[in-house]
């Protein structure tokens, strides 16, 4: 179970907004986040790694406290070891393909796997440049998921996927994140692209 | 031509550089990384001596390091160590001289890679010295190898600071720069040309190395 009580604010287009969110998101539930550009989506999923810090707020995660602002606690990202999927896919460009994975983790046979759940084995010695959209989409997938996280945090993971090839890989996904009990958020700005994935909901909008 | 001073240039730049690497490379990245009073302010004493005159930096090295005064006496009392007019001291003296050459393109290709980078490699458990070692540092390295490359002819082209600092020691002190100058007041255009020209050799390939380097950058999928 993953407690999130958080408070913090936001500068926005129109102004201070402030993005308030309590919520508890049962082990092994995947949620879909959703809710207008400037929101606050992908600020909710970087407080949660750590990357940025709330004005106020409690994460706990697992029975673990990951943040409380009140007892000046704030988990570095590195042992919260979330997995994360950039909006951006945050590739490194000196690396190939398989060294992504290889830089995450050290388990060959895990790496192997990904890399046919992907569809990306027959270009593992490709850096990033020589991909396509898709192609980069799924190695920041794969790349996530290369450190088996306990908290999986997705913003925007299927934007540059074809339908065909979205529900291809969800569908090896989904049974991935059972067998690993791995929580899932996933961000996204079409409301009915993760129709009958998801178990849950989160709307995301600002005063 | 006594090439004593060409190589006594070359080994100066050399060193300076690989000093500067070390120094550099971690100084650039705790810059690039946010802003303080206290970041503005190392910064602005880093940049000083693109603008300041050589001859008024060198005559405050030269202050500082005599044997007669603060810390140089200092040196000289506790560790016999004397700076001035010796080799060592040249090599201080280029390092501050040079400084802003190896920081500054460093800093600003640092602070030009997107921060996902970085925190990508956060989430994977990596430590901020993992991170800059394995994903930041190979993603900079053009901007590294042009500053390096600056930084070399930089030193080359040092006069004034190493005049001050240095003197003009033969065999010690006396660089190509200053060998320049003293054939020329020695009336012997000849050997004055010859240093000037291999000066000016030197660093126009390394000029022409600073543009093929940037615009192989300019290929990088991150511009």
């Amino acid at each position: 179970m993953i407690t999130v009580d958080i408070e913090k604010q936001l500068k926005g287009y129109g102004g201070q907004q402030v993005l308030k969110i309590a919520r508890e998101f049962p082990t092994g539930s995947i949620t879909k986040i959703y809710g207008p550009s400037g929101a606050g989506k992908t600020t909710f999923l970087k407080i949660i790694a750590g990357l940025t810090d709330p004005e106020k707020g409690k994460i706990v995660a697992g029975g673990s406290t990951w943040l409380e602002t009140r007892a000046k606690i704030s988990l570095s990202p590195q042992r919260r070891k979330t997995g994360f999927v950039f909006q951006n896919y945050a590739l490194f460009p000196n690396m190939t393909v398989q060294r992504h994975l290889e830089y995450a983790t050290n388990d060959q046979q895990w790496i192997e796997r990904l890399l046919k759940t992907g569809k990306l084995d027959t270009l593992r010695t490709h850096e990033p440049t020589y991909l396509s959209g898709g192609q980069q989409q799924r190695l920041a997938i794969l790349r996530a998921l290369a450190i088996k996280p306990k908290l999986l945090l997705m913003d925007e993971p299927f934007s540059a996927l074809d339908p065909e090839m979205r529900a291809e890989l969800i569908g090896e996904l989904k049974p991935m994140w059972k067998e690993f009990g791995m929580t899932v958020l996933i961000v996204s700005h079409d409301q009915r692209e993760l129709d009958g994935i998801t178990d849950d909901e989160l709307m995301i909008s600002t005063p | 031509m006594d090439l004593t001073p060409i190589w006594l240039t070359l080994k100066l730049a050399g060193i300076t550089t690989l000093v500067l690497l070390l120094i550099g490379l971690p100084l650039a990245y705790w810059l690039s990384k946010g802003r303080s009073f206290i970041k503005i302010i190392l910064e602005a004493i880093i940049t000083m001596p693109l603008v300041l005159p050589p001859s008024v930096l060198g005559f405050y090295l030269l202050m500082a390091f005599s044997p007669q005064h603060g810390i140089g006496g200092w040196l000289q009392k506790a560790f016999n160590v004397q700076l001035v007019f010796s080799f060592p001291g040249l090599v201080l003296a280029s390092v501050i001289y040079s400084m802003p050459f190896m920081i500054g393109p460093i800093k600003s290709a640092l602070q030009q890679l997107p921060v996902s980078l970085a925190q990508a490699s956060y989430t994977l458990g990596k430590s901020e010295k993992q991170t800059f070692i394995h994903v930041l540092l190979p993603n900079i390295r053009a901007s590294v190898l042009t500053a390096a490359i600056l930084t070399f002819a930089h030193t080359l082209g040092e006069f004034g600071v190493v005049l001050m600092i240095g003197g003009n020691i033969p065999g010690v002190t006396r660089v190509a720069s200053i060998a320049v100058y003293d054939s020329v007041e020695n009336m012997d255009y000849h050997s004055a040309n010859a240093y000037s020209l291999t000066l000016f050799c030197i660093t126009f390939v390394m000029v022409v190395s600073v543009f093929v380097f940037n615009k192989y950058k300019a290929k990088s999928p991150l511009e």
